[in-house]
């Protein structure tokens, strides 16, 4: 049970008997699931597990892909993909400001850039960005929509081990300061175990493990006591001690 | 997170010692550009000739002197038929290349927005393009008769087709991510076409617009040498019935200098519309 169970009552997405298949195959079966509004979950799986397609359902972009069962999901989501994808024609601040218009939108904008350590960058080109501040312009523009729901998918997948660590730490400050619901996809056990609350792992189209974690934030990779969940979600995704 | 820490234990390197020195290693690209370079032939050919010309190797008759050219080009200039023929030359190649560019826009806009309009366009246009364009001047003839509207009828199915070509595959290999952006961000239709299709349809256009100048040309000399009775064409076809050869390269140098500042036109507008691209090749 999570902890906040209780005063997060309504909610945020609810997913029922959620089925989708790709030529036959079925890689959803039946998924019953609710997110609280507010909780931030990580959705683990191996590659193939079905974990974007998930994804991509509550973001509603599985246009063409045979499904049934029931889903609900707040009107504001915003969605981070593994690549930044900023438009490589628009400067950082308009490509942050893509989608919104609005007297405020410009204020909010250079707001949401300079939250994610990207004032003094509004005017530069996409190209001209690394990797990290690529995905933190990314990040930028998911929040300038003040989303109720935010999904991740794989988004720091493509960083290196450092810049990683660091965009760990500015999506739980985020997280803490604007306080969307989070489904991050990840397969990175050690990532989910740091940022999330709450674990699930896709298994074979089901959730496999419902696992919360109930550890204070900021949380360490050296936590003795995050060993514990560790084992518990390598077992549950298959790896054994062997394995390793 | 482990840190491997290596240290070296052996004496300080010296330049004299076994270890040899780093050489850089033989370079296999041109190396940097040199400056104006590119119009280093050019000018040498022109020495070539004027100095063939000037030591009498050359039958005046054949390939007249550099001098003789541009004397003969100041002639025809003062005495206006020179500036009566090129405005005619010009006309006709600027109406046939605005009509050719507005429809071939139009075109591809509408066959690379919508289903329909693909099925209706794409396949005609693909038809069009394997007609050789100049195999429908005598057809056109017929329609239209001799005077100007046939001769910026050919002009305009010239351009337009790359034009066409280029615009329509660039907007169907629009990025399909960004098409998922659209859709995530709540783009409505129109500013999904003005702020993610046309921008990346851009450069794909561009290829088809220069394309679609040189066209042009190519277009309004044929036309000009077959039938018709004034342009540049026309003069240098009358110069070949007298003989002048000088008049025929003043009329080629002519044509030579308008390609040469279209394109550079064309060029210009789309370094400037392009700057993003800048960035990748800096």
């Amino acid at each position: 049970m999570a902890p906040h169970a209780e005063q997060l009552t309504r909610p945020a997405v609810q997913l029922r008997g959620l089925t989708r298949s790709f030529e036959g195959r079925t890689v959803l079966d039946g998924i019953d699931l609710d997110l609280p509004a507010g909780q931030f979950t990580a959705l683990l799986g191996h590659s193939g597990s079905g974990k974007s397609t998930l994804l991509r359902a509550v973001a509603g972009l599985d246009h063409e892909v045979a499904g049934s069962g029931r889903l609900t999901a707040p009107e504001r989501v915003s969605v981070v993909f593994q690549d930044s994808r900023l438009l490589p024609w628009q400067r950082v601040l308009d490509n942050v400001l893509l989608g919104l218009d609005g007297k405020e939108a410009d204020r909010k904008g250079r707001e949401a850039l300079a939250e994610v350590g990207l004032k003094g960058r509004e005017r530069a080109w996409p190209n001209e960005l690394s990797g990290g501040e690529a995905q933190r312009a990314a990040l930028a523009r998911s929040l300038v929509r003040e989303p109720e729901l935010l999904l991740a998918d794989e988004p720091f997948g493509a960083l290196d081990a450092l810049t990683r660590i660091r965009m760990h730490v500015l999506l739980r400050q985020l997280w803490e300061r604007h306080r969307p619901s989070v489904l991050l996809v990840t397969h990175d056990v050690d990532e989910a175990i740091v940022l999330a609350d709450r674990v699930l792992v896709l298994d074979q189209g089901r959730i496999g493990l419902d696992l919360t974690i109930d550890r204070p934030h900021p949380r360490s990779y050296r936590d003795p006591l995050l060993g514990e969940y560790r084992e518990r979600l390598l077992a549950a995704l298959g790896v054994t001690e062997d394995h390793k | 997170m482990s840190a491997t820490v290596t240290t070296t234990a052996t004496a300080p390197v010296t330049p004299t010692e076994a270890s040899p020195q780093v050489r850089r290693r033989r370079r296999l690209s041109p190396g940097r550009r040199l400056p104006a370079t590119r119009l280093l032939g050019p000018a040498l050919i022109l020495a070539l000739w004027a100095a063939a010309s000037a030591a009498g190797q050359l039958d005046p008759g054949a390939i007249p002197a550099p001098w003789t050219v541009l004397e003969t080009g100041v002639h025809l200039w003062t005495d206006g038929t020179l500036p009566n023929d090129i405005l005619t030359s010009l006309q006709r190649a600027g109406s046939g290349f605005a009509i050719g560019l507005t429809a071939g826009i139009a075109l591809a806009l509408a066959a690379g927005l919508s289903r329909t309009g693909e099925a209706l366009i794409d396949g005609s246009v693909q038809l069009n393009r394997a007609i050789p364009t100049l195999g429908l001047i005598p057809l056109f003839i017929l329609w239209l008769g001799i005077g100007e509207t046939f001769k910026v009828a050919i002009i305009a199915i010239v351009v337009y087709i790359p034009i066409y070509l280029n615009t329509h595959s660039a907007l169907s290999g629009i990025d399909h991510r960004f098409v998922e952006l659209a859709e995530v961000q709540g783009l409505s239709r129109y500013a999904f076409i003005r702020r993610i299709v046309i921008p990346g349809a851009l450069p794909g256009f561009f290829v088809g617009l220069r394309l679609g100048v040189t066209g042009s040309w190519l277009g309004l000399v044929v036309l000009e040498q077959i039938n018709a009775t004034s342009g540049l064409g026309y003069m240098m076809f009358q110069a070949q019935n007298y003989g002048q050869t000088d008049v025929i390269l003043v009329g080629l140098v002519v044509y030579g200098i308008f390609g040469l500042i279209s394109d550079s036109a064309v060029r210009l507008i789309e370094r400037r519309v392009l700057s993003w691209r800048r960035t990748l090749s800096s």
